[in-house]
């Protein structure tokens, strides 16, 4: 089974659940834990063990300028502009490269060939027996983190529980990590702004096919209109993680609230069963 | 000599667009035929690589001076390669108010 969470707004608690959630579940059977946010991963600051670590890359254009006749070709293809053809040479902006092939297979006089370029990296560490955490990391100054995102949930496939930890948004990347989940928990928060983007997010799993419930995270006890929201577009919340102070102070030594108040590792496993009962997977 | 400015709508007395690549025309100006002809921007809303696509539109038609408001980093390398001398137009000046002014020397080159 895939779980993926998402949220639509930054900074929820989507990873804070994730962690915890992943490791609760761990204590009773095989978790992957794979952190999508590939732009600014953190998943690794909850937990240690020796990572591997491998290179993402993708396929760049080279052009051959013997066989070049600067014919345009090419450049009119790419839709992202990455190929100027210019009087006497071309020009490749690799940034705005999105390795689709195309301008290989346009170029009348086999003047192009691909070459490996890389982006970003997988991390994968065994954090003990039963949780595996899978991190892509895009590089610096890369503009397109799907290829690391794919890569990172490509290291996961055949295990048989898999948890996707989204970036926030409703853009490309949420969308690429969503895909293929068989069920989505969407993070919000207890703020105008958290069901202004939960709402987002909602529509976007409900496009992708994708059933979902929702957990508000700093939860005030003022969730009415979360709530009035959720009944209406028919999501279960599945959990309410209060505005504690002491959830607050163990998150913020970066430590998991659920080892230190163990009655969440309970929750958080009747959470997981109570989804499995919902996609018909076997817990 | 054919010389492109970026305009707001097609005719010579539009308003120069200060975006380059995002400029919903380019006027070309053949300084021989003293014509314009206007060509909508196709990239004016594409998601990116507008700067570079649009360089490339200069580049086909053969002019070698560009008239804008300001240029971003990828389009400034394409027209550089290209040899394309790039002036800055005055805000607020018409496409053949900016002309005017190029020819009399007064428009401020930046590249």
């Amino acid at each position: 089974m895939k779980l993926v969470v998402a949220s639509g707004k930054g900074g929820t608690g989507k990873s804070t659940f994730s962690a915890n959630f992943a490791l609760s579940i761990s204590r009773c059977r095989d978790v992957v834990l794979v952190d999508c946010d590939v732009e600014e991963p953190n998943l690794h600051l909850f937990f240690s063990g020796d990572m591997r670590e491998s290179d993402v890359t993708v396929q760049v254009p080279v052009f051959d300028m013997e066989r070049c006749d600067l014919c345009g070709k090419c450049g009119e293809f790419c839709r992202y502009g990455a190929i100027a053809v210019l009087p006497e040479k071309i020009m490749f902006f690799h940034d705005l490269c999105h390795a689709c092939g195309g301008c290989r297979i346009v170029c009348p006089n086999e003047a192009i060939s691909e070459t490996e370029r890389v982006i970003g990296k997988v991390w994968d560490a065994p954090v003990d027996e039963h949780l595996r955490l899978i991190s892509g990391v895009l590089n610096e100054g890369e503009p397109n983190g799907i290829p690391v995102i794919m890569a990172a949930k490509e290291a996961a496939e055949g295990n048989d529980l898999i948890i996707y930890d989204s970036s926030p948004g409703t853009a490309c990347p949420v969308i690429e990590t969503i895909e293929g989940s068989d069920y989505a928990v969407l993070v919000t928060e207890s703020t105008p702004f958290g069901l202004h983007d939960l709402k987002l997010a909602a529509e976007v799993v409900q496009k992708l096919g994708v059933p979902a419930g929702v957990v508000i995270n700093r939860s005030d006890g003022k969730d009415d209109e979360t709530e009035a929201f959720c009944r209406e577009a028919g999501l279960e919340i599945h959990m309410k993680i209060p505005f504690d102070r002491e959830i607050a102070r163990l998150q913020s030594r970066g430590d998991l609230f659920s080892v230190a108040m163990p009655e969440w590792q309970e929750r958080f496993v009747e959470l997981y069963e109570d989804i499995c009962t919902r996609t018909g997977g076997a817990p | 000599m054919k010389l492109c400015i970026t305009a707001k709508g097609e005719s010579p007395d539009a308003q120069v667009e200060e975006r380059f690549g995002r400029a919903p025309f380019f006027i070309f100006h053949d300084t021989e035929q003293d014509t314009y002809t206007a060509e909508a921007n196709t990239f004016a809303d594409a998601a990116g690589g507008v700067g570079p696509r649009s360089a490339q539109v200069l580049i086909d038609h053969g002019a070698t001076v560009l008239v804008t408001g300001q240029l971003g980093g990828n389009a400034r390398r394409v027209l550089e390669g290209a040899g394309i001398e790039v002036y800055q137009a005055a805000a607020g000046s018409t496409v053949r108010e900016a002309m005017a002014a190029y020819r009399e020397n007064k428009l401020n080159r930046i590249l």
